[in-house]
């Protein structure tokens, strides 16, 4: 039977009664259509676009927008061109993203930790956190947070003043600006060397511990170090810093730095709504680290917390990661919905308003698409990048 | 996996016969309905009413294309569309003729493969801001908060009047043209700004409308019209001359009550115009009855504005540059001969 199964044959005998053969026909065959499929797409919009005289080039891009934004991090006014107009949206979308992960994943890993607490209050109305928010569409609680929470805030001259002067009314909250004089350099000299000196200490903290098993009080010499010493040099130079305090003037608050209203309900209804999420992926990580793994540090005399910090949450990290790779792309993927309480994201200026001006329809939807393609593949990778640190190092 | 194969083959092949004809007429004589692209909800202009019917100032002029062309003005679909989307639609074939708030601009003729047929309302952008707020003029607005609708004119106005008059805003734009009505309304933004015909229309919906007025300055010009797709001369003639006929009429005395009686009229003006003498209908691939089948079921240009717009409408709006060019407003039809 044997010499049967061995008997030499040729690799690339073309008979389609060969499985191999016939597996790399039928892949030709479908990479061929799928190909021919995708380029008959292409021409045919092509000549359709041309025959309706719509217009295919990337010309307008050089064009002056001609519009306003009212948010924006890079500079942009109505002289600039479509092409800045399409940067200040990218801007604004990694902004609000980047913003609503840090806050997404800070909520969440509190609440599913809380979900686990021993306190019955605490475990419960983390469990209901999660069932509220997470049942109920997205889009519903961006505009409850825009019109039921933040529109019906007082008129500016109505402002609700708090303390340091800051004013929260319906455009927004205003807070002062804040202004660096000669001298500031050197604070922030001071916080770089705080920074250097914290990692130093740790260092040296932890070839203490290894030698001797002694614990020296990282994070109290951290925080002198980030905090203290700036501070220090901060009054040494006189506090080289000054507050615009925003002043009501005509219709709104001049001077100072406003938090617009659309921003702060995208922002809370995004972190909000991926944290419901992240607390279900924590609790889950938690709970899926054997029992015996937390008996076995008790039994060696490991503090709850420690356990928590040192034992439990680094094997749950490598259940947590993967899933939370999908919440960060979904987040960033919903901030679009920006599009319905008026936060100029990356949709809303340049597939709204610039698609609009220009009319070109297909040029401008396909750089939008790339556009969020290149931001999920770019954030997997990072998170892919950080899982194999936390992976089972297989040997 | 042949399956699949010979599933793409066929989407393939679908896909390249599915070239839409430039012929517009003969696809909505086939179809036997005109799909028209109007306003979502613009009081006077485009709004279901209470039985769901689309009434209106620029749907009666989709309903005038529709009886011109079919003989009956009822055989519309109406596709309620946003400002940001309504160019797409047209040029995408979504809809055969478009008959929105929109401005007819030059950039809008040449780049956006779309033509436009003409004026049916000629229109400026105003402000409309709070009494409480004793502005008198637009110059007044230094520092204001703006509502306005994304992917109009109105933006692009804004920026140049007040980059012009070196004067500080701010904007807040929304898609939905209801959304920008309703933040103004919540005090979101201190000013409403937008063709003056739409401030009046949203004035008319809001729960307290007394409180606010409309600035008297018009800081643009928006010459209001339907649109067609470039390269359909003749539906493009068939958009253009249905209006004027209707203008033609108001100049001309002949309305809806009275088109009947007309058709015996000695005036060749009204003979011509009527289908009684000389072949527009058939030079336009229409029935010889088809200006007698616009005048009767929709009415003359006069007709339409009073009943949506003007004096006979809630709006109350003067006739002012839309009055006839022998009536000191802008109207003017070609003569039809």
């Amino acid at each position: 039977m044997s010499e049967v199964l061995l008997a030499p044959r040729s690799l690339w005998s073309l008979s389609l009664h060969d499985a191999k053969v016939r597996g790399v026909l039928y892949q030709v065959l479908l990479a061929g259509s799928l190909l021919a499929l995708v380029v008959s797409i292409a021409i045919q919009t092509a000549s359709n676009m041309r025959a309706r005289g719509i217009p295919l080039s990337f010309g307008f891009w050089n064009e002056t927008a001609g519009f306003d934004i009212n948010q924006t991090l890079i500079p942009y006014d109505t002289l600039s061109t479509y092409g800045q107009a399409f940067w200040v949206g990218v801007v604004n979308t990694l902004y609000v993203s980047l913003l609503g992960i840090v806050l997404a994943t800070l909520l969440g890993f509190v609440v599913g930790i809380a979900r686990l607490s021993p306190n019955w209050i605490v475990a419960k109305v983390a469990a209901s956190y999660v069932e509220v928010i997470r049942n109920v569409p997205l889009l519903l609680q961006l505009l409850f947070w825009y019109n039921a929470v933040l529109k019906p805030l007082p008129t500016p001259r109505a402002s609700i003043e708090l303390p340091g002067g800051i004013y929260l009314n319906n455009r927004g909250l205003i807070i002062p600006e804040i202004q660096l004089h000669e001298g500031a350099g050197s604070v922030g000299l001071a916080f770089l060397a705080g920074t250097m000196l914290c990692f130093a200490y740790r260092f040296h903290a932890r070839r203490v511990q290894d030698r001797t098993g002694k614990q020296l009080p990282v994070l109290r010499v951290s925080l002198a170090a980030l905090i203290g010493l700036p501070l220090i040099v901060f009054f040494l130079v006189g506090s080289p810093v000054s507050f615009v305090t925003p002043e009501l003037r005509g219709f709104n608050f001049r001077g100072g730095h406003q938090l617009y209203p659309e921003f702060a309900a995208l922002l809370i209804g995004l972190s909000a709504y991926t944290a419901s999420f992240i607390a279900e992926i924590v609790r889950s990580g938690i709970q899926a680290v054997p029992k015996g793994q937390t008996e076995a540090a008790h039994a060696l005399g490991l503090a709850p917390g420690k356990t928590l910090r040192l034992v439990t949450v680094p094997q749950a990290l490598r259940i947590i990661i993967p899933p939370l790779t999908s919440q960060y792309l979904n987040l960033t993927k919903n901030s679009s919905l920006a599009v319905f309480i008026g936060y100029p994201d990356l949709v809303q200026i340049f597939a709204g308003t610039v698609l609009n001006q220009t009319g070109a329809a297909v040029q401008v939807m396909a750089i939008t698409l790339s556009v969020y393609l290149a931001i999920s593949l770019v954030t997997s990778m990072v998170m892919n990048a950080f899982n194999r640190r936390f992976a089972i190092v297989e040997r | 996996m042949q399956a699949i194969l010979k599933g793409l083959m066929a989407a393939a092949v679908a896909l390249a016969a599915s070239n839409a004809s430039a012929a517009t007429i003969e696809d909505v004589k086939k179809n036997g309905i005109l799909t028209c692209g109007t306003n979502s909800a613009t009081a006077g202009f485009s709004l279901p009413d209470n039985e769901g019917k689309w009434t209106g100032f620029v749907v009666d002029y989709c309903r005038a294309v529709a009886a011109a062309v079919l003989g009956d003005a009822q055989k519309v679909r109406f596709i309620p569309l946003t400002p940001k989307d309504r160019f797409t639609a047209l040029q995408s074939g979504e809809i055969d003729i478009l008959a929105h708030n929109a401005t007819w601009t030059s950039s809008r003729d040449t780049s956006l493969g779309i033509l436009f047929a003409g004026t049916y309302f000629y229109d400026g952008q105003g402000f409309m801001v709070r009494k409480a707020e004793n502005i008198g003029s637009a110059k007044d607005l230094d520092g204001a908060s703006i509502c306005v609708t994304q992917g109009t004119t109105t933006e692009l106005n804004l920026a140049d009047y007040f980059r012009s008059h070196s004067i500080s805003y701010s904007t807040v734009g929304f898609a939905d043209e209801e959304a920008v009505v309703k933040a103004y309304e919540e005090g979101r933004c201190d000013v409403l700004s937008a063709d003056s015909s739409t401030l009046n229309a949203s004035r008319q919906r809001m729960a307290n409308s007394d409180d606010s007025i409309v600035l008297p300055e018009l800081i643009s010009k928006e010459p209001l019209g339907p649109a067609v797709r470039q390269g359909d001369d003749h539906w493009f003639n068939v958009a253009k001359w249905t209006l004027l006929v209707m203008v033609s009429a108001e100049e001309l005395g002949v309305t809806s009550q009275n088109v009947d009686e007309m058709k015996s009229s000695e005036n060749p003006n009204i003979r011509r115009l009527l289908g009684v003498e000389g072949s527009i209908g058939k030079d336009l691939g229409l029935a010889d009855t088809w200006s007698v089948d616009v005048i009767k079921q929709v009415g003359n240009y006069g007709e339409v504005f009073d009943r949506n717009i003007g004096k006979d409408s809630p709006l109350k709006m003067e006739r002012g540059l839309n009055a006839l060019w022998n009536q000191g407003g802008l109207q003017y039809a070609p003569p039809v001969r």
